[in-house]
């Protein structure tokens, strides 16, 4: 068994020391109280800050911890109780859309499946809960990959998969789409994991605006789009207004 | 045209009202708690008057919310918390007392001298206890001061709360068949009072209210709802079963909260139960045959997720539990039977207590957790075995609703040992959806229970996977669990 990793021990002591006080700290001041090399600091900083671990205060230069280390120590939301607030709401959507919906969470870069509401016409459908969906290629994999501070940055060099040929595999078109899924606030997949199907979905946030999951719906592109392939705005309107009321649930403030 | 139902449900912990549209889907929904008052241990009290401010609030919020006015109700249905019960006076208006609630206990001695359990079953469907009406009211009178003479005289009047909530709304003196069916007072044949059974519990004639369908037009209210027809009336687990529209023999739903309640519609005809379920008025649509049902009630399971949380402490929330539960790949042969006060339907020993059967050095917290799951499923089956030895129909699915629904290692698990699809339906909300079918099949807003039946959509439907000698092997072992619940409780116990 190889023993310690030098950079990562010296990088906890970084998040450690930056947590310790009330203030942010500048390079040289870590690296005299870590006794340090200034650059050998630097360098680490440099990554903290690519993973969303540390914040650099564009006024100071001066760094503190980053959002995305408060999103994994306290943000966790257990799936199950995800499942069981949001079970009114995403009923109600199934009800308003005519489609089925689903509700994800992020899982190792794709989407776990944690709720699904058949689509309201008792034709045969099979619970799909604990399925797992390629993020890049669904609607609900892009509501959370927009949203998560490390998601893209860390992906692997595995290249995107294609599922059909509208799939969006080239790193910086999907940076494109997720910048304007941000934007929007809600996420669609026309015919890129399915031909002939499209899902659109919107973020649900926690009490400290932290996305904790995403809900959306999914049918044929003939009854989710309009003439010209768009995402019909009234079926959009019924998914953001049951991603917010699932937030409201969870004590996000409205917005 | 008045384009939507509302429907007022007054249950144990809080009145809400819920607007719906005719595809039964819900438009908008208001709540508010109200006080449980506790004034002895067993005893549980509500003030009727704090409950009916609390109805107009919700009434007057579900309406604000969508931007309705009551031009816009085609009628109002009401569905209850059962067997509670209330006196009050009828020029004044003012209750005499607080309401008993169905959980209070102070009855018991009473109960004991009235006879031997199964003294009125022929006649009511009911075993004596505590839980239902007519001994509660008698418990009014005996300690009322003056009570019995004004009952005698008809100046006070008996009702439970939908009795109370159509009394407010319109005047009338009327309590529906499936609330009358809890009091031990009905007679289940003739769906009337019956003149022995309120001659053996002792309660004025006078004071009682008429019995009438389900679902018919009570009258017109005033004040906030000024002009809408009341309309329909249901106790709330027998509402469920209508909102999940199970209108043929043999069709039945489980209710899954703090305890569960499998109602299963025999048809036009009381099956009085030789297996340890309650004989009940399933509904009664205006002139149509009463339908009946077979009820089996399960005191524990919900509750056995909340004690999980927090008198144990493994668990921060009871969703949580089946992220424990998940944690292992089965229950490594730990039973847990909830019997905290002795068990319920199809037992009923009130000498037994809980017990975790089967407990090795193996066995750990996870494996503790499944065994709090299928604690439920297991009395599920216990109730279902009853429920088809008594009616003679085998289910062949069982409907659910209810808080634990949510659970979907439950829910499958539940398929497992029953072997039969368990299917919940789009809106959770039933108990309020039913009082809003009724009221709606009462002013003709829909036509007949096919259209209602055409609103049920499946919402999720779990398929059982387990093998036959697995799911044997599991209720054998459930049942020797039970067995070593029962005599715990000795003589002397109660002693101080």
């Amino acid at each position: 068994m190889p023993g310690p990793i030098q950079s990562i021990e010296r990088a906890a002591a970084v998040l450690r020391l930056l947590a310790s006080g009330a203030r942010r700290m500048g390079v040289a001041e870590l690296a005299r109280a870590l006794e340090l090399p200034k650059p050998t600091v630097h360098g680490i900083l440099r990554t903290l800050q690519l993973v969303g671990f540390v914040e650099q205060s564009p006024d100071s230069g001066k760094y503190q911890l980053g959002a995305a280390l408060f999103h994994i120590g306290s943000s966790y939301l257990d799936g199950n109780e995800l499942r069981t607030r949001a079970l009114n709401w995403s009923d109600s959507l199934a009800s308003r859309s005519m489609e089925s919906v689903r509700i994800g969470t992020l899982h190792e870069n794709q989407v776990l499946v944690v709720h699904h509401v058949f689509r309201p016409d008792n034709s045969r459908q099979v619970l799909e809960v604990g399925a797992l969906l390629p993020a890049h290629a669904s609607a609900l994999g892009k509501v959370l990959l927009a949203d998560d501070p490390v998601g893209l940055g860390l992906a692997d060099d595995e290249p995107l998969k294609a599922y059909t040929a509208a799939t969006i595999t080239d790193l910086d078109r999907l940076g494109d789409a997720l910048e304007q899924v941000r934007q929007r606030g809600w996420a669609s997949d026309v015919e890129e994991l399915v031909e002939g199907e499209v899902s659109l979905a919107a973020p649900i946030r926690d009490r400290r605006a932290v996305t904790v999951g995403a809900v959306g719906i999914s049918g044929p592109v003939e009854r989710l789009c309009d003439e010209h392939k768009q995402p019909r705005t009234d079926l959009v309107s019924y998914v953001r207004e049951a991603a917010r009321s699932i937030s409201r649930e969870l004590g996000a403030i409205p917005w | 045209m008045s384009t939507y139902i509302a429907a007022i449900d007054q249950g144990t912990t809080s009145s809400r009202c819920i607007v719906f549209d005719h595809g039964g889907a819900i438009v908008s929904v208001a709540q508010k708690e109200h006080r449980q008052i506790f004034p002895k241990p067993g005893w549980v009290e509500h003030d009727a008057e704090e409950i009916w401010a609390n109805v107009l609030d919700v009434v007057h919020g579900a309406l604000q919310k969508a931007s309705l006015t009551v031009h816009d109700l085609a009628a109002v249905g009401i569905t209850n918390q059962r067997e509670t019960t209330l006196v009050w006076d009828k020029a004044t208006g003012r209750p005499v007392h607080n309401a008993i609630v169905w959980q209070d206990t102070r009855t018991d001695q009473l109960v004991k001298e009235l006879g031997e359990q199964n003294r009125f079953r022929d006649k009511c469907g009911l075993p004596l206890a505590t839980y239902f009406s007519g001994p509660k009211v008698r418990w009014l009178l005996d300690h009322v001061d003056g009570l019995r003479d004004r009952g005698e005289r008809g100046e006070v009047l008996f009702g439970t709360m939908d009795t109370w909530l159509i009394w407010k709304l319109t005047g009338r003196h009327v309590t529906d068949v499936t609330n009358a069916s809890r009091t031990m007072l009905m007679n289940l044949e003739t769906l009337d009072w019956d003149d022995e059974l309120v001659d053996a519990i002792g309660v004025p004639r006078a004071m009682l209210p008429e019995i009438r369908s389900s679902a018919e037009v009570y009258g017109t209210a005033t004040g906030t709802l000024e002009g809408v027809p009341v309309a329909s009336a249901l106790g709330d687990q027998q509402a469920a079963l209508f909102g999940q529209t199970c209108y043929s023999p043999g069709e039945g739903k489980c209710t899954y909260g703090t305890g569960s309640f499998l109602l299963v519609n025999t048809g036009d005809k009381p099956v009085v139960s030789e297996n340890g379920l309650l004989t009940t008025v399933g509904y009664k649509i205006g002139d149509q045959p009463a339908a009946y049902a077979l009820e089996g009630a399960i005191a524990v399971t919900g509750a056995l997720v909340q004690w999980f949380r927090d008198k144990m402490g493994l668990i921060g929330s009871a969703p949580e539990i089946e992220t424990l539960a998940r944690s292992v790949e089965d229950n490594g042969g730990a039973y847990f039977v909830p019997a905290f006060s002795g068990l319920f339907a199809p037992h009923w020993r009130s000498d037994a207590r809980g017990v975790i059967a089967g407990l090795t050095g193996y066995i750990d917290k996870g494996h503790i957790a499944r065994a709090v799951l299928e604690a439920t499923a297991w009395q599920t089956r216990e109730v279902v075995d009853a429920m088809n030895a008594d009616s003679g129909v085998e289910l062949t699915t069982l409907k659910v609703d209810g808080g634990m629904t949510a659970n979907n290692l439950l829910m499958g698990f539940l398929s497992d040992v029953l072997d039969v699809p368990v299917v919940r339906p789009i809106v959770a909300e039933t108990t309020c959806l039913g009082a809003a079918y009724a009221a709606g099949l009462a002013v003709g807003y829909w036509s007949d229970t096919e259209t209602l039946r055409e609103n049920w959509h499946k919402a999720a439907e779990w398929l059982p996977t387990m093998d036959a000698r697995t799911r044997d092997k599991g209720y054998r072992k459930w049942k020797k669990a039970v067995e070593r619940t029962v005599g715990w409780i000795d003589e002397d116990d109660n002693d101080e």
